[in-house]
């Protein structure tokens, strides 16, 4: 709602000098098909729905009924074409609305849409512009009914969507885990005025109050008293003045603090109460500082108020009075923390100034049901969140005029808890949060910036019949470059940053340039040569006394983990040494005492009853999955456990696929009774996990595994893998007994853990009063 | 983090709150007035005359027989952030024979105070505020209002030395924040003692005290009667028969909101610093004004919707979607944001929006308070109220408005 000023003047002149990068922004125009827009003081958020086309990889079994020639491949990969939906959503000064009007309207090619959603006080001004320049219906929507819905998507879909500021802390940005239920909370939205809504579920939601004196309130009355016209200046001003020189403070009118009623002497007793004299002359930056903290407590004293009288204590704070800037939701941070005192915390969102957009979108989206799906933030397609403070980014008058964007990816499943999750909402995946551990962050930003050469050449030999690959890998190296760069400077910048986010960083640019899946042709052949040794393996595990089975069961196991090209000192390895094998990675192994060691209260456990059901997150393809994997599951099969082998929906890294295990498991049937008998008996399931990443994030499962999970009553999961159970779910708490295991193949890495290249995690735990353990 | 090295820390300061309550003397300082000196000091207003000191006060005064009551003259002060407020018992059975005793010194302060209602420049006496024939400690006498801005304490004290007024006290009654203060001040000019009383207590003490002495005249408590409706407005007065539960308001500098549940029962529930020192502060910046009286006159002749944005502004009517009428200030000062709009408007325009402002968001605070703590009797005092009735209309209103009648706002005539 606020502005005035400079609409017509500025814009025409600043037209000429408008070039749009047509490349970045707007992408997937032509697909485009729903618009929404939320026209705001100074920005403009557009919102639109598109398909993206793009390569992925399918494997398909042959026929092996027929005969098996040597040297055939396992199974066929192919790269196919499919059509998945991304929301698009761009945000940009004002002054660009005409361009990019224009830029729209020739690009727009495919879509029927006849009207566009619009909300923000801007929307009627340009109603006319846009209706003329688009040939498209503009339908209002109200502004605080977006407002909500957008919030309520984000929270729902965006891990890490909000955070707590701190200014003095060592990570700026606290982020928050997504709570499994967002409801009930208040959004305190700061525009001109403030207004306090509570929201009870995703259709309910009440104003309950508000207060006049808001941003239109500092932006108005700063310009009366400092001559300042501009927002961001007043803002500016207000950083570098002292308010203690126009407010009158307790120890002005006590001489010191007021003991009593516990009023500290430097708490501001009378707002601008020193300038109510003649005789004096104020800096503006002091008067604009006085007037920010007076403003920030009025609305932080009103928001406890409310929060209290309804007994809230999720409180977001949104608006343009906010939005990024850190000087405001600085003070507004302290006005909570003091009139609370610690009971509440101010939470602030990334993708705050979005959220009219994202609600007008939805609004005319319903007959598309998006709310049905699970959404994913693309890191890839994401500009992410820039500091606006000149100290933590020197680039930020670059950026100013810049284009923001955020992009959504709808993914094929719904997402849901993993049902045996001890305490769902204080779950965090992630090991360690690399925004918070400077020299963790800098080792794995320097890791992942060594590596980039060896994945650039891997996706290049991945295509090797397909155009331009060694163009697009170049590009994807500049664009994962970029991205390293940027949270080397802005670490926040997508949430926590965790050597997870990392990793999903690199899938999610190596599908933007359509390297789907570079290691295809790697599993493909890792899976063949261990198809072959699998029934020679599990002759000689059958051998083995029991005692000694199981441990070489576990020793498989970790031995099998040691094939991972996720890990750079082990691609070294493989990529020199393909004879690397597996009885080779088994003296790698560390000897026991493991670096964690549970073996033997492991072994104790398989001495009693046998476990109803075990899900197992499963790791590498090949000689892992297996070598490793499936004898240690057919052990349990034989024990009369249950087994569900989840694995990833999408590819990332060497990880195997649910679609490459379904062939595995069939071929391995073929050979093996044990497992052909679970398969047909309904004891061995596939499922997926939903995930497309080399890590695990236990609160975004799909949907399906969770039922599954519940039906079979699921007593034990087994977690495999560095990214699933060291960088992720190290710290995770189940519900029942638990089984973490992973080599650990990065020195820095194991020296931080207090061991060594090639150390042993084997972590079994039992939680409080688990039934398994009563026996 | 830090833009500038040094307003880091300051952000400290923005502990909004803090309640000054000083100012607000006025409701405390009658009643503790009376109260001198240690001995007696504690006056304890009205309920103290007919029974035992309260043992709060018995502590302070530990020489205090009941039958020697202090000698004269008896004063209570207030030093709050802008404003002291002085009480002065003014003794009117004086004997022949006390007469003839009287020393010159105390003589001369009685005349001094009481022929006169301007003291310097800056001193005031209330004259309508006056209470005649008193009875208090089985005297009897006129009660006199005083009050002149903190700033010009160091003169009072020099007055006060001159006057050798130490030669008839050791201790002199005074509560607000300035007691503290400026304790060492009266010390060191003056030769005078404070015994400072807690502001709180006496603001309370005060209320209580000035509703049960003034049965006979005007009554002192009042609301305004269907203060939604210009045309039917007047003024009713009120019995605080039974005032508990009450939210005390006290609206000086800054804000201090008690909940009372009795005599001896309360606390302070919140404050803020947006108060009448702010509407002060700002109108003289953005006014050039210098007085509290002067931007009140401007207030009164200006035109907030000028300034403030309204709903309508916005949604060019009612915001029917949550029930919000188009005359609602959707953001104050919010069409300033407009550089026309800014040159378009008066310094009287620009009063009247703060008072409006301020006056709006201490009743919203309020509301609220009222809420959480279960009250629904509020009484409103503190100088910002002095003259004040347009900030006084206001709060009637949103009381009644925002709280769909549930909520009663009251006043008091000496708060005025």
């Amino acid at each position: 709602m606020a502005d005035c000023s400079q609409a017509g003047s500025g814009r025409h002149s600043m037209d000429k000098s408008i070039t749009l990068p047509p490349d970045e922004i707007f992408r997937n125009l032509e697909n485009a098909k729903r618009f929404a827009i939320d026209i705001g003081g100074s920005l403009t958020k557009l919102a639109y729905y598109s398909t993206v086309q793009h390569k992925v990889a399918k494997v398909r079994s042959f026929d092996h009924t027929a005969k098996e020639v040597d040297g055939d491949p396992l199974y066929e990969i192919s790269v196919q074409e499919e059509i998945t939906a991304r929301l698009h959503f761009i945000k940009f000064e004002n002054a660009y609305i005409e361009t990019c009007l224009d830029f729209i309207k020739d690009h727009l090619v495919n879509t029927e849409t006849k009207v566009i959603k619009a909300t923000g006080g801007g929307a009627y001004k340009f109603k006319e512009l846009i209706e003329k320049k688009l040939k498209l219906k503009v339908d209002k929507e109200d502004e605080m009914s977006c407002l909500i819905k957008g919030c309520n998507f984000v929270l729902k879909n965006i891990p890490h969507e909000a955070f707590v500021y701190a200014k003095h802390a060592d990570s700026e940005f606290r982020f928050q885990n997504t709570h499994p239920d967002i409801f009930p909370y208040l959004l305190i939205n700061i525009g001109s005025g403030v207004s306090i809504v509570k929201v009870e579920s995703e259709d309910k939601f009440e104003r309950i109050g508000g207060s006049s004196i808001g941003g239109g309130t500092f932006w108005g009355l700063g310009a009366l008293l400092t001559k300042t016209k501009r927002f961001d200046e007043l803002l500016q001003l207000a950083s570098r003045g002292q308010h203690t020189s126009v407010d009158m403070l307790v120890k002005d009118i006590y001489g010191g603090a007021y003991g009593s009623l516990g009023l500290t002497g430097d708490l501001i007793a009378s707002s601008f109460g020193k300038s109510a004299t003649t005789d004096k002359e104020f800096s503006k930056e002091d008067m604009a500082k006085s007037l920010l903290h007076m403003i920030s407590n009025d609305i932080g004293q009103l928001a406890c108020l409310y929060a209290r009288l309804h007994n809230l204590t999720r409180v977001y704070f949104g608006g343009f009075f906010i939005r990024g800037h850190p000087v405001t939701m600085h003070t507004i941070t302290y006005s909570i923390n003091f009139f609370t005192k610690g009971e509440v915390q101010a939470l602030f969102l990334r993708h705050e100034g979005y959220l009219g957009a994202i609600g007008a979108f939805l609004k005319g989206a319903e007959e598309d049901n998006p709310n049905q799906y699970s959404w994913g933030e693309n890191y890839a397609g994401s500009s992410g969140l820039m500091s606006v403070s000149p100290d933590l980014n020197p680039m930020q008058r670059v950026r100013s005029g810049t284009f923001d964007m955020l992009e959504m990816d709808r993914l094929e499943r719904q997402l849901v808890n993993l049902p045996l999750l001890q305490d769902p909402s204080s779950y965090i995946p992630d090991t360690v949060d690399l925004t918070e551990d400077a020299l963790a962050r800098q080792y794995w930003l320097y890791c992942f910036e060594e590596a980039l050469d060896g994945v650039v050449n891997r996706a290049v030999a991945s295509q090797p019949d397909l155009p331009q690959a060694v163009e697009r890998a170049e590009k994807f190296r500049q664009k994962y470059l970029h991205k390293l760069q940027t949270l080397r400077h802005q670490p926040f910048a997508y949430g926590s940053l965790t050597v997870r986010s990392l990793l999903d960083t690199r899938e999610h640019c190596l599908n933007e340039f359509n390297f789907p899946d570079p290691y295809s042709k790697i599993k493909q052949k890792e899976n063949d040569v261990a198809l072959r040794y699998f029934q020679k393996v599990v002759r000689s595990l059958e051998k083995l006394p029991w005692e000694q089975r199981q441990f070489a069961l576990v020793k498989g196991l970790l031995a099998g983990n040691v094939f991972d090209w996720g890990a750079k000192a082990v691609s070294d390895v493989l990529e020199s040494n393909p004879e690397f094998g597996f009885e080779e990675a088994k003296h790698q192994l560390q000897d026991r005492p493991w670096l964690i060691d549970c073996y033997d209260q492991w072994v104790e456990r398989l001495k009693g009853p046998p476990h109803k059901c075990a899900l197992f997150f499963v790791d590498n393809s090949g000689i892992d999955i297996i070598l490793g994997v499936f004898p240690f599951v057919r052990e349990l099969l034989c024990r009369g456990t249950e087994v569900v082998l989840a694995s990833n929906s999408g590819p990332a890294l060497n990880d195997v696929t649910n679609s490459e295990l379904q062939i595995l498991t069939e071929r391995i049937a073929a050979m093996d009774s044990v497992i052909q008998a679970a398969i047909k008996e309904d004891r061995l399931t596939l499922v997926q996990s939903g995930s497309s990443s080399p890590c695990l994030d236990l609160s975004r499962l799909d949907k399906a595994l969770a039922v599954v999970v519940r039906e079979r009553h699921t007593d034990l999961v087994v977690i495999e893998g560095m990214g699933r159970a060291i960088h992720t779910n190290y710290y995770a708490a189940l519900s029942c007994e638990s089984l973490k295991l992973a080599v650990i193949k990065n020195s820095w890495l194991a020296e931080r853990l207090g061991g060594k290249i090639f150390s042993v995690v084997f972590k079994y735990e039992v939680p409080p009063q688990s039934p398994g353990l009563r026996r | 983090m830090e833009l500038n090295g040094c307003h880091c820390e300051d952000e400290g300061g923005t502990e909004a709150d803090d309640g000054e309550t000083r100012q607000q003397t006025p409701g405390k300082g009658r009643a503790g007035d009376p109260r001198i000196d240690g001995g007696i000091e504690g006056g304890a207003a009205g309920p103290m005359e007919q029974g035992e000191p309260s043992e709060r006060r018995a502590r302070h005064t530990a020489d205090s027989p009941r039958k020697s009551r202090p000698p004269f003259p008896w004063f209570g002060m207030d030093i709050g952030g802008t404003l002291v407020k002085l009480v002065y018992f003014e003794p009117k059975d004086i004997t022949a024979e006390e007469e003839q005793e009287e020393v010159e010194n105390l003589k001369s302060i009685r005349k001094y105070l009481t022929s006169n209602v301007a003291y310097g420049s800056t001193g005031i006496r209330d004259v309508h505020l006056e209470l005649k024939d008193l009875t208090l400690c089985g005297r009897t006498g006129n009660l006199h209002f005083i009050r002149f801005p903190t700033q010009d304490l160091p003169a009072f004290l020099q007055m006060g030395r001159d006057k050798h007024f130490s030669s008839l006290h050791t201790a002199l009654c005074a509560t607000g924040g300035g007691a503290y203060k400026f304790e060492a001040d009266f010390r060191m000019m003056a030769d005078l003692q404070l015994l400072k009383l807690d502001e709180l207590d006496c603001l309370i003490r005060g209320v209580l005290y000035i509703d049960s002495v003034n049965s006979s005249g005007p009554s002192e408590c009042y609301y305004f009667e269907n203060p939604t409706d210009p045309v039917h407005c007047i003024v009713k007065p009120y019995r605080l028969e039974n005032p508990y539960p009450l939210l005390l308001v006290n609206i000086g500098s800054g804000v201090s909101i008690l909940a009372v549940h009795s005599k001896d029962n309360f606390k302070r529930v919140t404050g803020t610093s947006l108060g009448g020192g702010t509407f002060l502060g700002l109108c003289c910046l953005l006014t050039g004004c210098s007085t509290f009286e002067e931007a009140l006159e401007m207030a009164s002749r200006g035109e907030s919707t000028r300034v403030d944005k309204l709903v309508r502004d916005i949604y060019g009517g009612d915001y029917e979607r949550f029930g919000l009428p188009g005359w609602i200030v959707a953001s104050s000062f919010g069409n300033m944001m407009c550089k026309e709009k800014r040159e378009s408007v008066s310094k009287e325009d620009l009063a009247r929006a703060t008072l409006v402002t301020i006056t709006n968001n201490i009743g919203s605070i309020t509301r609220m308070c009222a809420l959480n703590e279960n009250i629904e009797r509020v009484v409103f005092v503190g100088n910002f109220l002095r003259v004040n009735t347009l900030s006084m209309k206001l709060l009637a209103y949103s009381m009644e408005y925002w709280s769909a009648g549930r909520l009663k706002a009251l006043f008091l005539q000496h708060e005025v």
